[in-house]
């Protein structure tokens, strides 16, 4: 397996560890130290992808994060597929199996490439055009599915992610972004301070554009050299900590930075228990951004043709990776530095045919250098097109009115380099645009952080190093400690300063049929920006949505620049004028994993049990999850279906004793001299005249005079009661009484504290209850007026410390033990043992659910909805007539709030027994009710009742209790279900069993 | 993610420790029962929504617990200044205006 372009010799690979690898299925070699893209360039390939919309043959354009063309899958066994991946970033390793994207039947010959052909049809703003009609049926059956094939570039995984995810909160003093030579000075002088310095960059080894220079000499020796060197001092350095594969992809408020670090594939290999991603919420005093530049593309006719690429990434591709683009290269570019990378890449042996510079003239140096060099240079020259499809072939030019064709095997450009501002945009920093140097770069902070280097439009290796070394210190300094003084870099550079001439704006190409690109990835051309500014567009954010330049997932990283000198051509306005969209992270795509982390599969939320849990898993219940709790929702016997089970556990229930566990209602301890009065005014109920040992149904209203909440309040002592809620709004509820306890009542005594997971609550219900709990308890009289429904004991239970509660919420004569959590499955066991005395069942919260519907209790959240009264409930009579003032009593005569057409609760019998409505469904007056008329309400509850061997249901209908013994409907699909309005309690009306 | 100075802990916690309250200083009548209903409409749903400085009640829910306002820009999303419940809104000085630009 030879490599024919690989070099004799450069780069920082590692020649004695030769890797195979494969892509799209065949094999290949390459080095350790190698990306995927330089393995595959040595390899002589540049054909790697299609593009999105006209699946034109695309090539590595570049050698870094901003690569929009070599997008790949990479398969590492079942569930490790990852798609999209930039090949730029991908290291490479021994069996690494990676795919081309986009194209079928193959990557030279792809079907999807007739779109290239009917490309006048997919114009700027071609889904807005398109789209539109003749209707929605279209849009659904047509547009819709099409929409969605063609959508998207890799396949996503189809199996669970079988790598951990990890995440890691962190703080350091100086944060710095990117190694490159500001962000190595800026570390060594922060990190002299003392000052904690953490250093992260993106690529496996640091250095940035350290590791691809050639000539320069720092400080009297090379730049690798020096590298070394600067690295060693850091890593030996205690307050220093470097990080390498290491993304910031966001820079939010208050110096808070996401940083995703990646673990090497090799060491995943070695270790599979690794985790694969780390996520660092970092929050650092200061920053310092070293983050670079990144340069850009020319825009000419047929741009986007394989083997045309970046005039540095060649650059970096030949000194650090050791791999040629191509035999035989011409160079175009309006910038001084392409001229470097002719030159480094003659240096290397690579042949160099010509420098088409479409700048008018060529300053002496330069001009100097080439002759030297035997380089062609020609000045002022168009470029008319490149030549070739799976391979540009040769370069077109106009030079003097001549046409001239160059053959070639590549061609590499550059447009100058804009600074990668992304960090400092998303920090809010304002941009300022440097007219000389055609670009946008750091203004004004927002946040305690700087700019250093290329980011910062300094781009000589000297300025970089001092622009770094003065950031350090300004960072180290400003979180406090003290620094050293300045140090002066002694560079010797090769060349003329770098980055420092004349760009032209990009050619403007309004020519329909000529494909000169802007944005690669979302295959945006010049002529469909232009398109964009003739049909209207004016404002840079109407233009990238328009033409959808810029939104692809490299985010513009290459096209916003030229898209922005093309309209403001376009426009005759200037670039700041028309202004740039807004940059938004991530900086590159971070897997769903790293966001993930550990939060998945079980430990995706919480999971609240009960003391009693594990006794119902055991006895084969069910579970339901209610809030983060897990609750037994039935408890089926042998084969069992759910309905006959929750049948059984009603009947049973009712017949002798149910056994329930209510553990998960929220309780709050409310003490203190003013308990009374604080309760008085958050419920609507009256509390001062409430006896010790007693208990009322407290209903709470929300200040606009809406049911919030409600439960069963004891009154312990005079100044202790104990409050239950509803299982999901116990958190509510406490912070509703914390907030009015602090914010409108600090003159109150009183004391609040969830007590929720201290007591487990057993629930004993049914005409056998007293049967049952009479032989645990002791010390409290249970007989009939001596403990009257609502009342509170302090008791022993099982020898326990209890609250003993005499309540129901079934109808059924009933009881609940409160004991600490800790005995709760004890006591729980005890109290089974009794039930089953009595052939009694334990009972879920269906069943649960389906007792209190025959009885017509309302569940808050259920029945209600944040717009539903007490008076539409029928529970206004609960009100404290006397009570001055509570929360929410104002609001009950609001004029909307006694309106006669609310929705009341009221009961539904269908009319056929054998149908059950569904919950949801909407009540409407007539059978087929016209389009577009209102719903008189809805079916909050509907069971099988085994009480009254009957569908019941429970509905909110404007004007309900006047429609008492009336026809009404529940329109489903294909009939509509006929029903009658009756009273919401279906059994035992008296209410007599309470007492039985 | 936000930081924010809790007044009673003294110590800038993370947002996540916190809970948002709304807008504060929208006092609840002594006697609700004299307002009329138009009073009644602008305690209960009408806020000032400003673009620039609002005060707005927070909550230091997983930590000391306590209600306290602060003063927040909601354009640069920047808390200015934070204070204690039943203190008076801090007039923000034009030195720290200055520094919010």
């Amino acid at each position: 397996m030879s490599q024919p372009f690989r070099l004799a010799r450069g780069g920082s690979i590692d020649r004695s560890r030769p890797l195979v690898f494969t892509f799209d299925g065949l094999d290949y070699q390459g080095y350790a130290g190698d990306t995927l893209a330089s393995a595959l360039i040595a390899n002589g390939l540049h054909l790697v992808g299609r593009s999105f919309k006209y699946h034109r043959p695309r090539g590595l354009l570049s050698a870094g994060a901003e690569e929009p063309n070599a997008l790949v899958s990479v398969e590492r066994g079942p569930g490790r597929v990852t798609p999209n991946l930039r090949a730029t970033q991908i290291e490479l390793h021994d069996g690494l199996r990676a795919a081309s994207q986009n194209r079928w039947p193959s990557l030279a010959f792809d079907l999807g490439a007739v779109n290239d052909l009917l490309s006048p049809l997919f114009g700027a703003g071609f889904y807005y055009k398109t789209f539109m009609g003749p209707n929605l049926w279209a849009w659904a059956r047509i547009y819709e599915p099409m929409i969605r094939r063609a959508a998207g570039l890799g396949e996503p995984p189809r199996e669970p992610d079988p790598d951990r995810y990890t995440r890691t909160f962190d703080h350091c003093d100086v944060l710095i972004i990117g190694a490159g030579p500001s962000g190595l000075a800026a570390a060594l002088a922060a990190s002299q301070s003392g000052a904690r310095v953490v250093v992260c960059d993106e690529n496996p080894a640091l250095g940035g554009s350290l590791l691809g220079e050639g000539e320069p000499k720092i400080d009297g020796e090379t730049v690798l050299t020096w590298l070394e060197e600067t690295l060693a001092a850091l890593r030996s350095a205690p307050n220093v900590r470097l990080m390498t594969r290491t993304q910031a992809f966001g820079y939010y408020a208050q110096n808070f930075v996401g940083l995703n670090e990646r673990l090497a594939e090799a060491d995943l290999i070695a270790d599979p228990h690794l985790p694969r991603e780390r996520l660092w919420q970092m929050r650092a005093r200061e920053v310092v951004l070293a983050t670079g530049a990144i340069e850009r593309p020319l825009v000419f006719p047929n741009n986007d043709r394989p083997a045309v690429m970046l005039a540095d990434s060649a650059r970096r591709y030949c000194l650090q990776y050791g791999a040629k683009v191509g035999d035989r290269v011409v160079v175009a570019t309006t910038h001084d530095s392409a001229y470097r990378a002719a030159f480094d890449l003659k240096k290397a042996g690579i042949g160099v045919a010509l420098i088409v510079d479409l700048r008018p003239e060529v300053k002496g140096a330069l001009a100097e250098a080439a002759r030297t060099a035997g380089i062609e240079v020609v000045a002022g020259a168009g470029i008319l097109g490149a030549d070739g499809r799976l391979r540009v072939n040769a370069v077109r030019i106009k030079h003097r009115g001549a046409e001239r064709k160059v053959a070639c095997d590549a061609l590499i450009m550059s447009g100058g380099w804009t600074p990668s501002v992304h960090l400092f945009s998303q920090s809010r920093g304002k941009l300022i645009f440097d007219e000389a140097l055609q670009l946008f770069k750091p203004g004004v902070s927002a946040q305690r952080e700087r700019s250093a280097g290329a980011c910062n439009a300094t781009f000589d290796l000297a300025g970089a190093l001092a622009e770094g070394d003065a950031a350090g210190r300004a960072a180290a300094t400003a979180a406090g400690f003290t620094t050293l003084e300045a140090r002066t870099y002694a560079v010797v550079d090769a060349l003329p300063a770098f980055g420092a001439a004349h760009v032209s704006p990009p050619a403007v190409h309004t020519d329909r049929r000529v494909k000169a690109f802007v944005d690669f990835q979302n295959d945006v051309c010049a002529k469909d920006v232009s398109l964009a500014v003739q049909e209207g567009m004016r404002s840079i954010e109407h233009i990238k949505r328009y033409t959808t330049t810029g939104m692809a997932t490299d985010q513009g990283k290459l096209s916003n620049m030229n898209a922005l000198g093309i309209a403001s051509a376009q426009l005759k306005k200037p670039i700041p004028e028309v202004g740039l969209t807004t940059f938004r992270p991530p900086y590159t795509p971070v897997t769903f994993g790293a966001f993930a982390g550990p939060a998945r599969g079980d430990l995706f939320d919480p999971i609240r049990g009960t003391p009693i849990h594990d006794w119902a898993a055991q006895n084969g219940a069910a579970f339901e999850d209610v809030g983060p709790w897990k609750r037994a929702w039935y408890f089926p016997q042998g084969r069992e279906a759910m309905h006959e089970a929750v049948a059984r556990e009603c009947r049973t229930t009712r017949a002798s004793v149910g056994l329930f566990d209510a553990t998960t209602l929220g309780k709050i301890e409310v003490v203190g001299p003013d308990a009374a009065t604080f309760l008085e005014r958050m419920y609507v109920n009256a509390f001062q005249k409430l006896e010790v040992g007693r208990c009322r149904y407290g209903l709470m209203l929300s200040e606009a005079g809406f049911l919030i909440d409600d439960g069963v309040i004891a009154r312990l002592k005079p100044d202790r009661f104990h409050v239950t809620t509803t299982t999901g709004g116990a958190p509510r509820v406490l912070a509703h009484m914390e907030d009015y306890l602090q914010t409108e009542f600090p003159d109150l005594r009183v004391w609040l504290t969830s007590t929720t997971e201290q007591w487990a609550t057993i629930a004993v219900q049914g005409p056998k209850a007293h049967e049952c709990v009479a032989p645990l308890v002791e010390g409290v009289d249970l007989k009939g007026d001596a403990f009257p429904h609502m009342s509170l004991r302090e008791a022993r239970v099982c020898g326990i410390p209890a609250r003993l509660m005499r309540v129901s919420f079934t109808g059924e004569l009933g009881y609940e033990i409160n004991v600490p959590s800790h005995f709760g499955r004890a006591v729980w066991e005890a109290a089974w043992r009794e039930v089953q005395k009595q052939d009694g069942c334990a009972y879920g919260t269906e069943a649960m659910h389906v007792m209190r519907a025959e009885k017509g209790y309302v569940i808050v959240g259920q029945e209600t909805d944040g717009t539903v009264t007490l008076a539409d409930l029928g529970l206004d009579g609960m009100i404290g007539k006397t009570k001055k003032d509570f929360v929410g009593k104002r609001a009950l005569t609001r004029p909307d709030m006694l309106l006669a057409n609310r929705k009341q609760l009221v009961g539904l019998l269908t009319d056929n027994p054998a149908i059950a409505l569904e919950e949801g469904a909407q009540v409407t007056e007539s059978a087929s009710p016209p389009i577009g008329s209102s719903a008189l309400g809805h079916v909050t509850s509907s069971y099988m009742s085994p009480a009254v061997s009957r569908p019941i249901a429970l509905a909110l209908v404007a004007g309900g209790r006047s429609r008492m013994g009336s026809k009404l409907h529940v329109p489903m699909p294909g009939r509509a279900v006929s029903v009658t309005v009756v009273g919401t309690v279906f059994y035992d009306k008296e209410g007599a069993r309470l007492n039985a | 993610m936000l930081l924010i100075d809790c007044p009673y802990c003294g110590m800038a916690r993370p947002e996540i420790e916190f809970r948002y309250g709304g807008e504060a200083h929208i006092a609840r009548a002594a006697d609700p029962s004299a307002l009329s209903d138009e009073e009644l409409a602008n305690f209960l749903y009408f806020r000032s929504n400003p673009k620039g400085v609002l005060a707005e009640r927070w909550r230091h829910a997983f930590g000391c617990g306590r209600f306290f306002n602060c003063l927040r820009d909601t354009l640069s999303d920047k808390i200015l200044a934070v204070y204690k419940a039943g203190e008076a809104r801090p007039d923000i000085s034009a030195e720290r205006a200055e520094r919010r630009e």
